[in-house]
């Protein structure tokens, strides 16, 4: 399978198989680290707006593969403020890397970079659309921590507006994955992100009660609630305390549960869930690593 | 042949038939009529009952040939529509519409954070599903659907 010059811009370009191969690519990564496949090579990381965990990953992800990045970081940068064209800055920067990695406010933003780049381009977020990397590296984390990817999942907190959990649920149900959806009143999975996973043939549950759901699934992938989505506060502070993990959600809670979240979190997992056995959330983190790997390495040729 | 409908015949124009019922006033809307030919002599029927299907709704435009570009359009919302070419009471040519694979520049995609608001680049839309018409964005990946495609004509 050829990956070489490729571009990674959404989860729903990838067929299962290519996304088996990747994880396999990654775990290989993972267990014997190829050393520096990637040495005189340059990644371009285009943070339009930032996020230091994304960038922070890719860039260590380079650095282990023997490669150098170079790039900028927040809308007030040079390009961004004096108003060049996404493409200009697109079409400059490709001279100088030989991938390019993009977070942008708005949707399309990646594929469009994508359209006019002759360098791999890769999207580390295009506004409220895709982050096709956090898919994978939840789908690996999975995979590592269950050893399959058609598992029982319950999605859970903000599903209208989560963009990792839209992506998240397209792979799984691709997978098989068995979903529950559990989300306050007005925060629901819209109905065209649900009717996208049809074709799939996945089953799919809504369950309010989180200690129950708790109770049933192996996966527990928790999001953000934020406060900004509300139009009530009273409504924001009744849900809060309703959609958050603590020891006591967790009472009846099956045996090999383990607990996911994107990070960073607010105060959606209890602090006291940290130390228990179902706490994944900081591994997750680590799987990143690999599994970026895997993409740098693969999109530029080099495994 | 059965006539089914008892309107006049015109002389030179183009009849669009096998409409969607319900959507003529939409074609007459993709034609600009009446606010680009405010003095086009048009006929429409709606509801009426066909052979094929159900029902259906027919325009006739007089004096008018349609541009291809008219044509796309009028297959997003009538896929079964038929453009009938007529020339001295003849018809001289008669196609099916026909929905592409994709369609460029046509639409602007209804998401206000799409790309393609910001950027100087043509719209991109791949054809999902035909009947009922369901097209997603190739940038923003956003689906658009009959009414938010019908209000921009
Ligand atoms: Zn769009």
């Amino acid at each position: 399978m050829d990956f070489g010059g490729r571009d990674m811009i959404s989860i729903r370009d990838l067929t299962k198989e290519e996304i088996e191969h990747m994880l396999g690519t990654a775990e290989g990564m993972e267990l014997s680290p190829p050393g520096d496949i990637l040495r005189g090579k340059t990644l371009a990381t285009l943070f339009f707006e930032p996020s230091t965990r994304t960038r922070i990953s890719f860039e260590a992800a380079m650095q282990r593969l023997g490669g150098k990045t170079i790039g900028f970081s927040g809308a007030g940068t040079a390009s961004v403020a004096k108003g060049e064209s996404l493409t200009d800055t697109i079409r400059t920067v490709e001279r100088y890397s030989d991938a390019i990695a993009i977070r942008h406010p708005r949707d399309g933003a990646a594929r469009l970079s994508a359209e006019v780049s002759s360098k791999p381009v890769i999207n580390a977020g295009d506004g409220a659309n895709q982050h096709p990397t956090q898919t994978l590296l939840d789908l690996y984390t999975i995979k590592r921590e269950k050893g399959r990817l058609d598992v029982e999942v319950a999605l859970v907190g903000d599903l209208k507006y989560g963009r990792t959990v839209h992506s998240l649920a397209y792979a799984l149900a691709m997978f098989g994955a068995h979903l529950t959806l559990t989300s306050p009143k007005g925060l629901e999975m819209p109905r065209e992100v649900i009717s996208d996973l049809q074709k799939f043939g996945p089953r799919v549950a809504k369950e309010d009660d989180l200690a129950e759901v708790a109770s049933k699934v192996e996966v527990l992938y928790v999001t953000r609630i934020q406060k900004e989505r509300f139009p009530d506060p009273e409504e924001y502070e009744r849900v809060r305390g309703t959609y958050k993990i603590t020891m006591e959600t967790l009472r009846n809670a099956r045996e090999n549960l383990i607990i996911l979240h994107p990070l960073p979190r607010v105060d959606e997992i209890a602090a006291e869930v940290d130390g228990t056995r179902y706490a994944k959330y900081f591994d997750q983190v680590y799987y990143g690593l690999p599994v970026r790997m895997a993409i740098l390495g693969l999109l530029m040729g080099a495994v | 042949m059965v006539e089914e409908v008892k309107v006049r015949k015109i002389k030179d124009g183009t009849v669009i038939d096998h409409i969607t019922s319900g959507e003529a006033l939409n074609v007459l809307k993709i034609l600009g009529i009446p606010k680009d030919y405010p003095k086009t002599p048009v006929t429409v029927a709606m509801n009426v009952l066909s052979a094929k299907v159900d029902s259906k709704d027919i325009v006739k435009v007089e004096g008018r040939e349609l541009k291809a570009e008219e044509v796309d359009k009028i297959a997003l919302i009538a896929p079964r529509a038929t453009i009938n070419i007529i020339r001295g009471f003849k018809v001289v040519e008669k196609k099916k519409v026909s929905i592409p694979e994709t369609i460029e520049g046509v639409l602007r995609c209804a998401n206000p954070n799409c790309v393609t608001h910001f950027e100087e680049v043509r719209s991109r839309f791949v054809v999902e599903e035909r009947s009922p018409i369901k097209l997603r964005c190739y940038f923003c990946e956003k689906v658009m659907r009959g009414e938010e495609i019908v209000r921009q004509f």
